[in-house]
Formats: C-alpha cells, structure tokens, sequence
C-alpha cells in the first residue's frame, strides 16, 4: 500500500502538469517583486570596461546609438539603452540615434527624448535621431566614410548640415563609440564593418541569449564593452547609481534561477527514483 | 482628463490585455490568444510599412528624384526599377521578374559577407588566440580552441591522440552550450519580468 502510494506520489512528480510550473515561477517572480526585494550585483569586467570608456570620452565627444532591437526584447535592452543614455547626458557626451530595425526606432526614440528632456538636452545641439535605412551592412559600410551618404537628413527631414551638433561629425573616425543595443546578429555586422574596417569603437548591448556569442569578440579586442541581458543593466545602473528595472529584476532573477535548479534536481531524483523502482520490480 | 491622458490610459489598458491574452496561452490555446497573435503580426506588418514608406522610400528616393540633377538623379532609376521588381512577386505570372533582384541583393550580401567574415571574424579571431602560455585563462583559451578544432577534424576516425584531443573538445563544447543555455533561462525569466513589472507598475499601480 505504502509502496503503491509512493510509486503514484513519484509518477506524479514525474508527469507533473507543466501549468503547475508555470504558476510556480510566476509567483516566484511577483513575490519579491511586490515586497520590492533587493539582490547585491557583483560588477563584471565586461560592463566596467563598458563604464570606464564613456567615462573616459571628453565633454563634447560623441557616441552613436543603433537600436537593433524592438519590443520582444524590450525588458533586457530598454534598461541598458537608457543608463548608457544618462551616462552620456552625464558626461556632456553627445548621441547620435540609429537602428537598424525599423519596428525598434519607436523604443529607441522614446528613450532618447526621455533622457534627453531628464537632462535638458537640446535636439540637433545635444543629440540627433538620424532614423532608421534598411539593408544593415550596407548602411553600416557607407557610414565608415560619411554619414551623409545614408542619412542626408534626420528623421524629422532636417539636412544633417543644418544641425550644429554634426557640423564635425561624418563617419566612425569622429565617434568616441559606437553602442549597438541589439537582439540579433546586428553586432556581428558592426564588428566586422565597422570595427575590422573603420576601426570604430563598439560597445555591445545585446540579449542574455545572444551575450555568450560575443565574449569572444571582448577577448579579442573588438568590443570595448559588453553588456548581457538584465544583469548587465543591472550593474551598469550600479555603477552610475540609477537604480532603474535591471536592479528592480535581480531579486526575481535570483529567486527564479533558485526554483529552476530545484526543479531540475526534483526532475532528476524522481526520474531516476521511478527507474529504480521499475528495474526493481 | 484631456485626450492624450485618455490616449495613455487607454494605451495601458490595452496593452494589459495583449499581455494577459499572451500569457492565457499557457493555461491552453484558446481564441483570445489567437486574436493577440493577429493582431501583433498585423500591427507589425502595418507599422513596418509605413514607416519603411515614409523615412526611406519617400525621403531617399521620391523626395531625393526632386532634390538632386544629373548622374545623382538618374541613378536613382535602378534601385527604382529594382524595388518594382520585387513588387512582381505579388502577381503569379510576372513573379519570375522578382529574381533579378533578389539575385542583386543576395550578391551585395554575398560580396559583404565574404569579405567581413574573413576580415573582421576569421582573421582577428585568430589572431587572438596567439597568447604567450604564461598565465591559466590563456592556456585554457589556446587548448580549447586546438581540442575543439580537432573534434570537427572528421578526416581520420576520433582514435588515439586525435580520440583523447576529440572527446576533450566535447568537454568544452558541452560547458560553451551549458553557459549558452543559462543565459537563455536568464533571457526568458527577464521577459516575464518585464511584462509582470509592467502589470503591476504600469497597469494596477501596486510597486
């Protein structure tokens, strides 16, 4: 009877309705998020080196943003596009706006104006949003030699002549840096157009899915900076001391990757408790 | 409250419900979860072309046909052409047509990729790993690369030393996917913490 109890309680586990999971994990991620618990971020090289060359642009030097992302990746890249913004503002740094999704530029937008209004930066003086041009690679070489050969105007239609800000400014050589906020492969073209070709200074904002394919890039030198998923976000806020949703999520993080591990170890116990059982009998 | 309150609350409430429509997909597929799906993929679509119509199409071809004389104007004549080509695709018995400039972009693709692969990937990356053997991570980066290699090595049966250098590379192989997947776990976690963060900031107002 006993053993007939434990071998229905195992099978169970076993084939444990996956609802069941997905209700735990979202408690798991509401809870200490309600009760607003906080987690203690370790910052990683990747992001110090990412912090430490804006840090170390000049007041009137300048760094463009591509907005490679759009809404599905918004919680990952949002945070981070928003504290590289601030940091720039911070340092009088000034920011062009690119991307190379269309369906992205809104997010991209939107974060630029709020910063920029946050730090009562004046468009085409402070900061400039060229837009959006399709054909990622093309548009990437053709900037290495002047940027007007693709963005002859801004968004709005203004001629990029008619903005101060870029009085100076017509291809990667009068950048500080390049910060490519994207979910996909966008990086790779940037590195090997931008970077490979015209030398250009890249810091890569990318998805926790996508940050493991670009370590390698930071070891050889082709990135200055890298930031991964929420946690790097986190611990840029970290490092400008603006809290924002990366350090918001590192609790829930925490939480989460606890309930995973603890489900996997249940998996497998139950799984090969089950197999005991039926080599057994 | 003026309209563009109307506007932001209204935007609010029907994204809280695009959410919520996603996510009843968990419990089961269900006709609500359909309806969020359409309209997504609609709205995406609708959005895509509109904004490719107006800041590229209008700007750099219409408006630019106006703007410039001589060889710069009627250049712009061939990526016209072009593009109406592609356009040819919607019509079955012309749709043949649509190939000539696929093939043109499948070639500028083509020509770029060649050229970055080898100059900005293959080359630096190599580069990169010819480390003096004086510290752990540099020994452990040049071994990897060699073992790793050596596994794709399919020339010779995996026996002997090629066997011990092969199966060694599965080792690296398997800790390089198993970082990859808990980076994964940690990207999906993210957007359900988004999304929950936007129920309860933005939608109920609770955190």
């Amino acid at each position: 009877m006993t053993q007939d109890t434990q071998k229905t309680f195992l099978e169970k586990l076993n084939n444990i309705d996956r609802r069941i999971i997905f209700l735990v994990i979202f408690i798991v991620v509401s809870v200490p998020m309600l009760l607003k618990l906080t987690s203690p971020v370790q910052i990683s090289p990747e992001v110090q080196k990412a912090y430490d060359y804006i840090e170390s642009i000049p007041a009137g030097g300048a760094v463009m943003f591509s907005v490679d992302y759009d809404a599905t990746s918004m919680p990952e890249i949002q945070p981070m596009i928003l504290c590289l913004l601030s940091h720039c503002f911070q340092k009088d740094v000034k920011v062009l706006l690119t991307g190379m999704l269309a369906i992205g530029m809104p997010l991209g937008t939107q974060a630029l104006e709020s910063t920029a209004a946050e730090y009562g930066k004046k468009y085409g003086v402070d900061y400039v949003n060229m837009g959006y041009r399709p054909g990622a690679q093309a548009v990437i070489v053709a900037m290495g030699r002047e940027i007007r050969d693709i963005f002859a105007v801004d968004y709005q239609g203004t001629p990029m002549d008619a903005l101060p800000m870029m009085k100076d400014i017509h291809n990667y050589g009068d950048l500080a840096a390049v910060a490519v906020m994207a979910h996909g492969a966008t990086p790779e073209y940037w590195i090997q157009f931008a970077q490979a070709r015209y030398g250009a200074k890249l810091i890569v904002g990318t998805t926790a899915v996508g940050a493991p394919d670009y370590y390698n890039y930071l070891q050889a030198e082709q990135l200055v900076g890298l930031l991964g998923g929420m946690r790097g976000a986190a611990e840029y806020e970290t490092l400008i001391d603006k809290p924002g949703l990366g350090l918001l999520a590192m609790s829930p993080q925490s939480w989460v990757h606890l309930a995973i591990i603890a489900l996997i170890i249940l998996g497998n116990v139950t799984y090969l408790l089950t197999k005991k059982k039926l080599g057994a009998s | 409250m003026g309209s563009a309150g109307f506007m932001q609350i209204f935007g609010v409430w029907m994204a809280a419900f695009f959410t919520l429509a996603i996510f009843s997909f968990l419990y089961k597929d269900n006709v609500v979860y359909k309806l969020a799906e359409h309209v997504y993929i609609g709205l995406s679509a609708g959005y895509w072309l509109i904004y490719v119509m107006f800041f590229d199409v209008k700007p750099m071809l219409v408006d630019a046909w106006f703007q410039k004389e001589g060889f710069d104007r009627y250049i712009l004549l061939l990526p016209a052409f072009l593009g109406l080509l592609m356009l040819t695709r919607m019509v079955p018995k012309i749709s043949h047509y649509s190939r000539a400039a696929i093939a043109f972009t499948m070639g500028v693709a083509a020509g770029l990729g060649v050229t970055g692969a080898i100059h900005g990937m293959i080359l630096p990356q190599v580069r990169a790993t010819f480390l003096p053997l004086n510290s752990i991570n540099n020994i452990i980066i040049i071994v990897g690369v060699l073992v790793t290699l050596s596994y794709f090595y399919f020339s010779r049966e995996h026996k002997g030393a090629l066997g011990v250098s092969a199966k060694t590379g599965i080792i690296f192989l398997m800790v390089a996917f198993g970082a990859a997947f808990g980076y994964t776990v940690m990207a999906r976690i993210s957007l359900l913490i988004g999304r929950s963060y936007f129920l309860y900031h933005d939608w109920l107002g609770i955190i």
